[in-house]
């Protein structure tokens, strides 16, 4: 972002001011996620830089609650990530399979009622949490199943699917029917055109659509704070408990595994928008 | 030319018309079994719940179930004068079943509700209806108690006839049904649900127009700076989106506590003195800056995907035409990101308004919102008919906001990442 070399004075002075007014928003957004990563390397258990972590002392960083989350005694956070990483793929599974199916119909010019049925299949996302949490409590406690693993899945398939639909409904967007039209004059079946010519084209979408579904399982919180019982206990609700309860370092050590597992998804995600884009053929 | 030959046949002799149609029928039928499997379970799963919260509501059948008798003998009663004798001895029957079956704690629990004084006179017609002789029902309960004998609770029972109630509604809003009949408020000092509303209000529209702001200029950074850069700034984005919500807010608890990082550094820089560090957290502070950052990114993207779309020669012609770079800016430029800036304020506010985990955790008793108090009454209280209300006082609230949105921006369009 070159100024030209006629820009006048008072513009040029607005333009650093701009400049430096993005500069701080973006470190907003990003340093409070850096705090946490030195933190949850302190040897001590204080929730700020100590004097020796200042001047870099080695001795003031050390692995104990990476050590503690791990073999820590009554530690909650083994049953809490397998509970999180089984509800979450199921959850995802799910979401994918019906949002992928409900989206072909939305994105079919044949779909009547569209506005009305694309409203009511994005509500979940819409509607507060809490809620969705309260009506989801309602009808899993009816059916028999809230504090079960199966209850707190269909739940995060009703969160989940919203955000498959949506993109998927975008892969499919700039889809060009007539390569499925071709594929049913050369002879194939419906569901063998599916497998073999719409599904790689629009797995990109689908699959970011599963990691959204994923991303949502595995964060939420407000939702299984309703069903969950003791046994259901997922990471969200281990680290709501500790945050409220006292902030120890331990938590931030579980954080910090968060974010490198976020940062993955994030670089998955991107990669797949651009395949994606490029498969379209929408030329940035 | 007669009329039959007008109308095109296909192959099989049936009329083209009726063919297309048939098959536009096909279509749409394949196309809605496609949708039916999500639709269905949404329905079952989710849309009923909902309508299952509209009924708990306004359900108040508890009463109406205990006293059967008695309500179907009031009908004839205007209310005026004390019941007839009739009333009295329907009465007696419902209460002796009840204390037979150990309820009438909670009939004076629910009639309490409604006029205070129920529970004392209930609990000494309990004693003394062991006594009763048969007949005259009328004069034997007077004798129980003088406000028995007194007209205004007689008239407060008879108002718990009807099986529906909107008063968990009125007590959403702080009013009440009065004696009289009439729909008044609390008194001032206990006024707290239209506290939280305004508050739920307030800070939903305040963290929309200081998300706005913010996010106004890296969008437009985002979208002009060349693709290397951009992509890379672009991380700051969506590295906070994809982030665990509880780990973003755990990263605020840390740096907003008193002995935490901002404060050593207004200490450090000299703002505050080291011993009157102020309190950033558990107060609206503490809501308003970490529910803004983490609602930035939900207005960053849409933006962005507006103002990717704008040609850059959009402005090099106003400014040709003559026009300084700010007028550039504000007649050419800014009428273009409208879309945006509509989608991005709708989203952040609807998000906004439903908060949950983040007040709770650092907005303290000042800085919680409405979605807390439903919270608190569905595991505190187990008020759940009063939680249900709250609810869809809510949730009407975000349906106004969402059918506004999809008039402006329609669903269709919303983007993700």
């Amino acid at each position: 972002m070159a100024l030209p070399k006629y820009t006048e004075p008072h513009y040029r002075i607005w333009h650093y001011i701009y400049l430096t007014i993005c500069g701080a928003v973006f470190f907003f957004l990003i340093a409070p996620l850096f705090v946490i990563f030195p933190l949850s390397f302190n040897a001590e258990e204080f929730l700020s830089f100590s004097d020796g972590m200042k001047s870099l002392d080695p001795d003031a960083f050390s692995l104990r609650w990476y050590k503690d989350m791990i073999y820590g005694t009554k530690n909650p956070w083994g049953l809490a990530a397998k509970n999180s990483f089984i509800i979450a793929i199921f959850a995802t599974i799910g979401s994918v399979l019906l949002g992928t199916v409900a989206a072909l119909g939305l994105s079919s010019r044949h779909m009547p009622y569209k506005g009305l049925i694309m409203a009511v299949l994005i509500s979940p996302m819409i509607v507060p949490l809490i809620i969705s949490g309260v009506a989801i409590f309602f009808f899993m406690a009816k059916a028999g199943l809230a504090a079960t693993h199966t209850g707190i899945v269909l739940a995060h398939i009703i969160l989940g699917t919203p955000f498959v639909v949506i993109t998927v409904t975008a892969t499919l967007s700039g889809f060009d029917h007539s390569v499925t039209r071709a594929a049913a004059s050369l002879g194939s079946d419906p569901v063998n055109t599916f497998m073999k010519i719409t599904l790689p084209l629009i797995l990109p979408g689908v699959i970011s659509g599963g990691l959204f579904a994923f991303v949502t399982s595995f964060d939420e919180v407000v939702v299984v704070l309703f069903l969950a019982g003791l046994e259901n206990t997922t990471i969200p609700i281990q680290m709501w408990t500790g945050l409220r309860e006292q902030l120890s370092p331990t938590i931030l050590a579980v954080a910090t595994c968060l974010i490198i597992l976020s940062t993955l998804i994030l670089v998955t995600a991107e990669l797949l928008r651009r395949r994606s884009e490029r498969l379209r053929g929408i030329n940035r | 030319m007669s009329s039959e030959t007008k109308q095109i046949l296909t192959t099989d002799g049936i009329p083209l018309e009726v063919s297309l149609k048939k098959a536009e029928r096909k279509n749409k039928i394949k196309a809605f079994l496609l949708v039916a499997p999500l639709l269905f379970f949404l329905i079952i799963t989710y849309v009923f719940p909902i309508g299952d919260m509209l009924f708990r509501s306004v359900d108040d059948k508890m009463v109406t179930q205990m006293l059967p008798k008695t309500f179907k003998a009031m009908e004839n009663w205007d209310g005026q004068e004390l019941p007839e004798e009739e009333v009295f001895a329907a009465f007696h029957e419902d209460f002796i079943k009840l204390v037979e079956d150990k309820r009438e704690g909670k009939l004076s629990t629910q009639l309490n509700y409604t006029k205070n004084g129920f529970k004392s006179i209930i609990k000494k017609l309990r004693r003394a209806s062991k006594k009763f002789e048969e007949g005259n029902y009328k004069e034997q309960i007077m004798s129980v108690h003088k406000r028995w004998a007194d007209v205004e609770y007689w008239r407060a029972i008879q108002r718990r006839a009807p099986e529906f109630t909107g008063q968990k509604y009125l007590k959403g809003m702080d009013m009440y049904v009065n004696e009289e009949g009439k729909i008044v408020s609390v008194s001032e000092d206990r006024r707290i649900h239209r506290v939280l509303w305004l508050r739920t209000l307030e800070i939903a529209f305040f963290v929309t127009v200081f998300c706005f702001l913010m996010a106004y200029p890296i969008a437009h950074l985002l979208a002009t700076l060349p693709m290397k850069y951009s992509n890379l700034l672009m991380i700051c984005v969506l590295l906070p989106f994809w982030t665990s919500l509880l780990v973003r807010t755990a990263s605020w608890m840390i740096l907003l506590q008193q002995q935490g990082i901002v404060n050593d550094f207004f200490v450090g820089i000299g703002l505050v003195a080291d011993d009157n560090r102020p309190e950033m957290m558990y107060n609206k502070t503490g809501s308003y800056v970490a529910m803004t950052q983490i609602l930035l990114p939900f207005m960053v993207l849409p933006l962005y995907s507006v103002m990717k779309t704008i040609s850059p020669s959009l402005m090099r012609a106003g400014k040709s035409l003559g026009g300084t770079p700010f007028v550039a800016f504000w007649k050419v430029y800014f009428p273009l990101t409208i879309p945006g800036i509509g989608a991005g304020c709708l989203l952040v506010f609807i998000l906004a308004i439903g908060y949950y985990i983040t007040p709770a955790l650092v907005g303290g008793a000042s800085g919680t919102l409405i979605s807390n108090q439903i919270a608190f009454h569905m595991k505190s209280t187990l008020d759940w008919s009063f939680a249900s209300a709250m609810g869809l006082m809510l949730l009407t609230g975000v349906l106004v906001i969402y059918w506004l949105y999809n008039k402006i921006v329609g669903i269709d369009n919303i983007k993700l990442g």
